[in-house]
């Protein structure tokens, strides 16, 4: 089971290729505002992170997403289940 | 106070933006007279019509022309009701019969709108803890329908089968789940793999539903759609469909061998609460829909359009959405909003109407000229369509 760090380092990789403007990450760095990802971006996004971790993110869990902490928990809690 | 509209402040900006650059509004073009299925006056102007999804002509049919006058004398101009009270009148039985032969299905269900019958049977279908699995570009009523309901719904990247596959095997195995899928996606005018992905569908326990809005009475042998084409109408477990297309009036429905099919009647919100169709629309459609039974030639007339539209934009040098004509929408790229609406705009005052498509509507943020063909557009007027392009695109410096 890979601890929240792990999830966490993941993710930061997964964003990599989607950060065009170079943007620091922390847990608060929201995906709209501090990302400006548009609705297709996140869609490529979240189909990567899926995959990554064999889960689905369905777009009800994605509508309470904002940050990437908010991601890793998310990612955390449905590799739990 | 909070003014609640000033939350489509940006929007108002952009619209005042593009309108000071001198272009018409392009969502606001009234049609001063209709001539026929393919030719309006607006503006005072002759104008061939290349954006009404008329696909098929009906609209001006002699036949169904008639059958709606008999039945607005029989039976008055509207019922006043909901179906399931006052308002089923025999027309609107005889629609479902009319769709019934059409698909050679056992159930058929009419609702006041393509649009309606999306939202009904979706956020019917799908409850708390069941899944809805759909393609990213689906159609508003689509999404709408999901938001409605209960269910966890799940989005896939458009068109492809794999990664539609990937998620469901990741489902839990005993939920419901409902694939939503469209024959022809009508931005692009391209056509699903639905042979591929009913298949994955099948073999992971999830039920189908193909909306068929663009592809009725014009794919397939019978005109029943990309289904039919693609030899998997048997497979799939419901098929929604809209009038306002190649059927030429307003209105949708859902055909489905399901056997308990019959109970959606009482328990689809949608469907139940407002008032149906006048019997006059009911008489059209059921007309056109039995005359598009019989409609091979004018489907071979109308795919020879498509091709020749597309072969013709592509040889002038536009981009197009699809490599080749997969349906009757051909969609012409844009660079960006600006150019589009002056595009629009230069057809228009050449006498031609296209759709204009801008997101959110369009996938991937694209703006799109849209050109919609109609069976009763003859070869000549196609030609006349491809000089109108060239020329508005030289004039906008679009080719």
């Amino acid at each position: 089971m890979a601890s929240r760090e792990q999830i966490m380092e993941k993710v930061e990789g997964l964003i990599g290729p989607f950060n065009n403007k170079g943007v620091e990450l922390k847990e608060e760095t929201t995906f709209a505002n501090d990302l400006e990802w548009d609705s297709l971006t996140v869609m490529d996004f979240v189909a990567a992170v899926e995959d990554e971790f064999d889960i689905i993110i369905t777009m009800n869990m994605q509508a309470e997403i904002e940050n990437v902490g908010q991601l890793a928990d998310a990612v955390a809690k449905l590799m739990d289940n | 106070m909070t003014d609640l509209l000033s939350k489509f402040d940006p929007l108002i900006e952009e619209r005042e933006t593009l309108l000071a650059t001198g272009v018409k509004d392009p969502f606001s073009l009234v049609m001063e007279e209709v001539l026929s299925p393919t030719v309006a006056i607006c503006n005072g102007r002759e104008t061939i019509l290349l954006g009404t999804y008329n696909y098929m002509g009906m609209t001006f049919d002699d036949d169904v022309r008639q059958a709606g006058l008999k039945a607005l004398e029989d039976f008055g101009s509207g019922t006043t009701g909901s179906r399931v009270l006052n308002g089923t009148y025999s027309p609107h039985k005889d629609c479902e019969e009319a769709l019934k032969e059409f698909y050679a299905m056992d159930h058929a269900m009419v609702f006041s709108t393509g649009y309606q019958a999306n939202l009904g049977i979706i956020s019917t279908l799908a409850g708390k803890g069941d899944y809805v699995i759909l393609d990213i570009d689906s159609h508003a009523s689509i999404y709408d329908g999901c938001a409605m309901g209960n269910a966890e719904i799940v989005a896939f990247r458009h068109n492809d089968a794999e990664a539609l596959e990937k998620r469901l095997k990741r489902l839990p195995a005993e939920a419901g789940k409902l694939v939503v899928l469209e024959g022809v996606y009508s931005m692009l005018g391209d056509v699903a793999p639905l042979k591929e992905m009913i298949r994955i569908c099948k073999e992971n326990g999830a039920m189908t539903l193909v909306d068929e809005a663009h592809s009725m009475g014009f794919i397939g042998e019978n005109g029943r759609g990309v289904v039919e084409d693609q030899g998997v109408i048997d497979d799939v477990d419901f098929i929604i469909g809209t009038f306002s297309k190649s059927v030429g009036t307003v209105g949708g429905f859902c055909v489905s061998n399901h056997p308990k099919f019959e109970i959606m009647r009482l328990v689809c919100r949608p469907y139940v609460f407002t008032a149906s169709l006048p019997p006059s629309v009911m008489a059209t459609a059921s007309t056109s829909i039995r005359k598009l039974m019989h409609s091979g030639n004018k489907r071979a007339h109308l795919w020879e359009n498509s091709k020749k539209l597309h072969k013709g934009l592509r040889d002038l040098g536009f981009e197009l959405g699809t490599p080749e004509a997969q349906s009757a929408i051909i969609a012409v790229i844009m660079p960006n909003l600006e150019k589009g609406a002056m595009m629009w705009q230069a057809l228009l005052e050449e006498g031609l109407y296209v759709n204009l498509a801008r997101p959110p509507a369009t996938p991937a943020n694209m703006t799109l000229l849209r050109c919609s063909l109609c069976a009763e557009h003859t070869s000549e007027q196609v030609d006349q369509i491809l000089g109108m392009f060239e020329a508005a695109g030289k004039a906008v410096g679009a080719i």
